[in-house]
């Protein structure tokens, strides 16, 4: 497993600042797109749907991406680390233009059925929670708040669990029938978040299996 | 069944002036079109005349491109825009329709039988239930000018529809995932088939049916949510029981027999309360309209379910 590690070339410190605000401009390439589209008629004849599902849809890819870097170090040995504060906060900021959008084009500020909506709908309700459970996440996303925090801080990061799966079950219930598209982001999220149920007996396994090597030597 | 009395309507109304005065040059269409069809199934898109229908309406037409690029036909891919294209190697040339089941003179209609109908303009409302809609001119002719030819029985109280099944042409009707068991069905009580508002549609905006919105024929119920309206139809079949149908097969809570439009009655994951006209607004400022009791035609369908609990018959 070392070997899928040794084949990606590390990228050298000095690159490290540079690449996490390149992340920032590519993981906001979408949006930027995607609204251009909406705003010249290149996404159809329900822009508004189309822009605010697209944006929805990016929202879970951020979040898939923000669980998938333990794994990768856990398994193959990628250390993606430096990336997952920005990856954490792109999903958030794409959580909120999904609910603007919403909010704003969609509804256009008809507050009573917003309002009507988050207290009836429950896929709409499991999607604002997941929205408000966001916000302390992203506030504390800070290096000073990690500092200060401390052990409170990674268990009220524990969050995003319950967040991905929010966010799964608001996409499963939101479509009229689970296709390959929506059915392949709610596996990944599955799968992610079951990862962390076999996580510590794993590691453990791993260490164990290293320990008698080491002994020989 | 109760009695339906069609609007009064003055013989001025029924063909307005300038398409009397050009009408020489209709019948002219009306004869190119009958080339066109003979010359050969390949030409499609073919134009199609036909009378002013019964049912007039004072709404903003939603523009052809809309009504042809933004649909729901599952047959093809379940986005938008899959019908549109994806809907290019289908035939629906030649054609025919099976009418059988409880009916004296079972009987196959050809599509150039069908064509030769008595042709109506009928610009409808299209409500989907999805909560968007549409006003589409349709290109018809009453059901019931069909179930007259084949003599239902008295022991028939309900027709059922079936949709062609070609997975070679139908790409949404293979491969993995398959988001509904084919072939797609549907079904009305006698009543509601039988009546004057309740049509099959040959052709959209002076021209026979695109693929992708239900080519060569299909069942346009405008009181009732768009997926009741089953598209490319090859079976019509009178029954004593009410038959069952894709949706309701497909998610029993959710779409119901009957699925009239409905504000009252919210789709239990969204409002039906208002409606998105497609194609209207853009981007910034879409425009959302209050949804109508059965989409607007309550004087003319309403009495069919007098009596009835449409929360629980939704």
């Amino acid at each position: 497993m070392a070997s899928i590690s040794a084949a990606i070339p590390a990228l050298p410190r000095k690159y490290h600042a540079a690449s996490i605000w390149a992340l920032y401009v590519i993981g906001l390439c979408p949006a930027a797109w995607y609204f251009y589209q909406a705003a010249t008629g290149g996404l159809g004849f329900n822009p508004v749907k189309e822009f605010e599902h697209l944006i929805g849809i990016w929202a879970l890819r951020l979040i898939i991406a923000t669980l998938a870097i333990t794994p990768l170090r856990d398994l193959f040995g990628i250390n993606w680390v430096r990336y997952r504060r920005a990856l954490g906060l792109l999903a958030f900021y794409y959580v909120l233009m999904h609910f603007s959008v919403y909010l704003l084009l969609d509804l256009q500020l008809n507050f009573a059925a917003v309002g009507g909506d988050i207290a009836r709908r429950p896929y709409i309700t499991i999607g604002f929670a997941a929205l408000l459970c966001l916000i302390p996440l992203a506030v504390t996303s800070n290096n000073w708040s990690i500092r200060k925090m401390g052990q409170g801080w990674i268990r009220l990061h524990k969050l995003i669990y319950l967040i991905a799966i929010g966010g799964a079950i608001h996409y499963v219930l939101a479509v009229k029938s689970v296709t390959s598209g929506p059915f392949a982001h709610i596996a990944l999220i599955g799968i992610l978040v079951a990862y962390r149920l076999i996580r510590r007996p794993l590691l453990n396994w791993k260490r164990g299996r290293r320990q008698p090597a080491q002994l020989a030597r | 069944m109760p009695a339906y009395r069609p609007p009064h309507i003055s013989p001025s109304e029924i063909t307005p002036k300038d398409i009397y005065l050009s009408r020489r040059s209709f019948i002219g269409a009306a004869a190119a079109a009958g080339f066109g069809l003979a010359a050969g199934g390949e030409a499609w898109a073919a134009p199609l005349s036909a009378a002013p229908g019964p049912y007039k309406l004072n709404e903003k037409l939603t523009p052809k491109e809309a009504v042809t690029t933004y649909n729901n036909f599952y047959e093809f891919g379940v986005n938008k825009e899959d019908p549109s294209q994806n809907s290019g190697a289908f035939k629906p040339t030649p054609w025919s329709v099976k009418v059988e089941g409880m009916v004296g003179k079972p009987k196959e209609f050809g599509l150039d039988e069908i064509l030769k109908m008595k042709l109506e303009d009928r610009t409808y409302r299209m409500r989907c239930v999805e909560g968007w809609s549409m006003v589409i001119p349709w290109i018809g002719f009453p059901l019931s000018a069909i179930l007259d030819q084949v003599e239902p029985l008295g022991s028939a109280k309900y027709v059922a529809f079936e949709t062609v099944v070609r997975p070679e042409e139908m790409p949404g009707q293979g491969g993995l995932f398959q988001p509904l068991p084919w072939p797609y069905i549907e079904g009305l009580r006698m009543d509601e088939a039988r009546h004057p508002l309740t049509i099959l549609a040959v052709g959209l905006y002076g021209e026979t049916l695109p693929n992708q919105n239900g080519a060569p024929i299909r069942l346009v119920v405008p009181w009732k949510y768009g997926f009741k309206s089953i598209k490319s139809i090859v079976k019509i079949k009178l029954v004593e029981e009410q038959p069952q149908t894709t949706w309701k097969n497909s998610n029993a809570r959710e779409y119901g027999f009957y699925s009239n439009v409905n504000p009252a009655v919210d789709h239990p994951r969204w409002s039906q309360a208002t409606e998105q006209r497609i194609g209207e607004g853009g981007f910034f400022g879409t425009k959302r309209v209050d949804t109508l009791p059965f989409n607007g035609y309550a004087n003319e369908v309403a009495s069919l379910y007098s009596g009835m609990d449409l929360k629980a018959n939704y």
